[in-house]
This record gives structure tokens, C-alpha cells and sequence, in this order.
């Protein structure tokens, strides 16, 4: 196994843009040298962002380290890049089944099951999820045995607090508007510390109902977010709801996976806000 | 540049499963360039709507100090809406489904906005 490191290594070093990341980052990942599995990984995803089995294998890795939040985010990221890839919906189903949502974590496997209805490993741990066995299940999964201990950060609601504070007006590059563009909660600033609130409110005022008539007229349903990579940053403007507009904003380090993530958190805590305030 | 540069941008973006149609809108008056799109979509009042977005999404951006907008999807229950910008300020668009695979969409939308420049 030493000699195929070495050699996916110089076959890398001679091909940088070359695909044989994945294996190479695999092969380190299986003999337990997490670390380097981890930079030859990243490395590789910076250089194919959209290659939904570098975020597969990206989040594999992460969740052997115990990372499970951050692999969470990377295999929401390969779904949405791939939405039937079976390594993360089965990694998905995985860390749900972790921090007790059974639910969800049943729904990803039935997912799974329906494109690959011939993987015994899938079947095997449906069974066990259903029948609440975690060690079992997750060797079915393929992600190895339960750890013996889960940190209460992996298993807590992720950031909740944070973002309730930052829809209270602390500096988070979370906007709280109402249909009419006014502001409710949080503010924003540009990247050289200026307050911005007022006039990225001004031009947002309408884009809820202007979303909502495009995706009727589409047959798109109803519309759950709208994303946008810029240059400098993305954003990710949700409806928390019918009358309010939630925006989140955040630099381009944050991948657009995490980013739809935080901002459902956001909606969520913002819904929460405008019921008690109401 | 000729019509048939931008036919075969479209048909490759429409190749994709999952795609519904795809077509050229003019950003400043949400006017369409080209389309290839499935029966039953309205083709002038996508490109209308999608160039008013755009727009509104462009200003915000601007003000927030985000910079131009590089892509854009609209996110439905039943399906999705994906754009991106051309230099030259022509949208290229894409109607899909729900389960779409996005980032395949998006690399054709990136390389039909390449070819319209």
C-alpha cells in the first residue's frame, strides 16, 4: 500500500488537476493518516469545487476526524451537486442517525435504496436504524463503529444562538426585512466596515413577491431560497415567512452547501423572533 | 455573432437531465435572445422576470460590496431557476427540475456564457 501512496503521489505531483486525489486522499484515509488524507483532499476540492465525490470523500475524512458538523456540510454539498450520490446520502443518513433523528436518517437511506435497490449494505442498515441498533447500523453505512463518545457540540442544534443573536441586530451579515424592504432585525456591512442596511434593503423590497411570481409561473412550487455567488461573497435569501425576507451574507470561504444551511437555521430563528414579536 | 453559436450553447445546457429548457435573455431589458425551451413555458415572461431579478439581485449586491453576481438558482418545491451572467450582459438561463444536478447545469451555463462572451 506504501508503494500505491507513492506512486498516486507522483502521479499527482506530475498532474496536479488529475483526479487521482480521490484515491490517494482514500488510500491515506483508510491507513489512518487522517492529516495528510485531509490536505491532499482539500486540495484536490479546491481545484474540482464541483466534483461531488471530492466532497464525498472530503467529509469522509472529516467525519474519521470527529468533525461531524463540517462533514455534514460537505455531503449536503455533494447531494446538492448529485443528488442520488450514494456515499453521501448514506453519510447523511449516518450522522442523522447520530444525533437521533431517525426520520431523516430512514428517508436518505430510502433515497439511497431506490437507486442502488441491490446494495446489501443499504438494506442492512435500514433494517438496523429501524430497529434502533447504532453500532450495527453505522457498520452497515460503512462509516465503522459508533464512537464511544459524540461531542454535544455534534449532537446540539448548530449555531442556533448565534444566528438569534445576529437577527437582533449583532454584526453577522444576517438581514431581517419585511416585504416592504424595511428593516426588522440585524444590519450589514460592506467589506470596508460600512453600514449598507438601508440601501441593500431598498433594492430587496419587492424580490420576495418577484421570486414567488417566477416560480409560479414556472411550475417551480413554491420557492424555498434563492442563491447567488458574487464575486467577493455569497448569498442566500430565504423566506422565513410570507411576509419577511431573510438574507444572509457571507465571503466566498463559505461554500454554498454550508451557506443554505445557515440560512434555514436563520429562517427558522427568525420565524421564532417574529412570532414572539407578533 | 451569428445564431448558431448560441443554438448549440442551449442545446448542450438542455442536454443535461433534468432540464427543462434553457434560453438567452437580455439583462438591461428582459428581452429574449434565444431560447430552447419545453412546451408549455412562456418563454418572454421567463426572460422578463428572470432580467428584473437579476437586476435587483445586481444592486443589492453591489451596495453590499459583493460585487457582480457569478451565479444565480431559485430554489422551488417543484423545480429550479438557474442563471448566470455573460460579460456582455445577456442572462443565460436554465428552468429544471427540482432534483437537478446543479453543479453540472452550472459548469454549461459558466461555458454558454463563455461562447455568448
Amino acid at each position: 500500500m506504501t508503494e500505491d501512496i507513492k506512486s498516486l503521489s507522483a502521479q499527482l505531483a506530475q498532474d496536479p488537476m488529475s483526479l487521482v486525489f480521490l484515491r490517494l486522499a482514500d488510500l491515506l484515509r483508510q491507513r489512518g493518516q487522517l492529516d495528510a488524507a485531509h490536505r491532499v483532499a482539500l486540495s484536490g476540492l479546491e481545484r474540482h469545487p464541483h466534483l461531488a465525490d471530492a466532497h464525498d470523500l472530503y467529509a469522509r475524512i472529516l467525519a474519521d476526524k470527529g468533525d461531524y458538523e463540517r462533514a455534514f456540510d460537505e455531503w449536503d454539498m455533494a447531494v446538492r451537486i448529485a443528488p442520488h450520490h450514494m456515499g453521501a446520502l448514506k453519510g447523511l443518513a449516518f450522522l442523522y442517525f447520530k444525533v437521533g433523528d431517525v426520520d431523516q436518517a430512514v428517508v436518505h437511506l430510502e433515497t439511497a435504496r431506490r437507486h442502488t435497490p441491490d446494495d446489501p449494505g443499504i438494506l442492512q442498515a435500514l433494517a438496523l436504524v429501524r430497529g434502533g441498533q447504532p453500532a450495527k447500523a453505522a457498520g452497515g453505512l460503512g462509516m465503522g463503529p459508533e464512537p464511544q463518545a459524540v461531542s454535544a457540540a455534534a449532537a446540539a442544534p448548530l449555531e442556533d444562538a448565534r444566528v438569534f443573536a445576529g437577527l437582533e441586530g449583532a454584526q453577522e451579515g444576517l438581514l431581517l426585512l419585511d416585504a416592504a424592504g424595511r428593516v426588522l432585525g440585524g444590519t450589514l456591512r460592506n467589506p470596508a466596515g460600512e453600514d449598507v442596511t438601508d440601501a441593500v434593503a431598498a433594492y430587496l423590497a419587492g424580490v420576495s413577491q418577484e421570486a414567488a411570481r417566477t416560480a409560479k409561473l414556472l411550475g417551480l412550487g413554491t420557492w424555498t431560497g434563492l442563491a447567488t455567488e458574487g464575486g467577493q461573497g455569497h448569498v442566500h435569501l430565504a423566506q422565513p415567512t410570507p411576509d419577511a425576507l431573510l438574507l444572509v451574507v457571507r465571503d466566498r470561504a463559505t461554500p454554498m452547501g454550508r451557506l443554505a444551511i445557515i440560512a434555514q437555521r436563520a429562517a427558522h430563528a427568525a420565524r421564532r423572533w417574529l412570532e414572539q414579536q407578533g | 455573432m451569428t445564431a448558431a453559436p448560441f443554438e448549440r450553447a442551449l442545446d448542450l445546457i438542455t442536454r443535461v437531465r433534468g432540464v427543462r429548457g434553457a434560453m438567452l435573455v437580455s439583462a438591461a431589458d428582459g428581452l429574449v435572445v434565444a431560447e430552447h425551451l419545453m412546451e408549455g413555458i412562456k418563454g418572454p415572461a421567463v426572460a422578463a422576470l428572470a432580467g428584473s431579478l437579476a437586476n435587483r439581485l445586481g444592486r443589492a449586491m453591489e451596495a453590499a460590496g459583493i460585487g457582480r453576481s457569478v451565479f444565480w438558482h431559485l430554489q422551488g418545491t417543484d423545480g429550479a431557476l438557474l442563471v448566470v451572467p455573460a460579460a456582455s450582459g445577456i442572462l443565460v438561463v436554465a428552468v429544471t427540475d427540482a432534483n437537478v444536478n446543479v453543479g453540472l447545469v452550472r459548469l454549461e451555463l459558466l461555458g454558454a456564457a463563455g461562447v455568448v462572451g
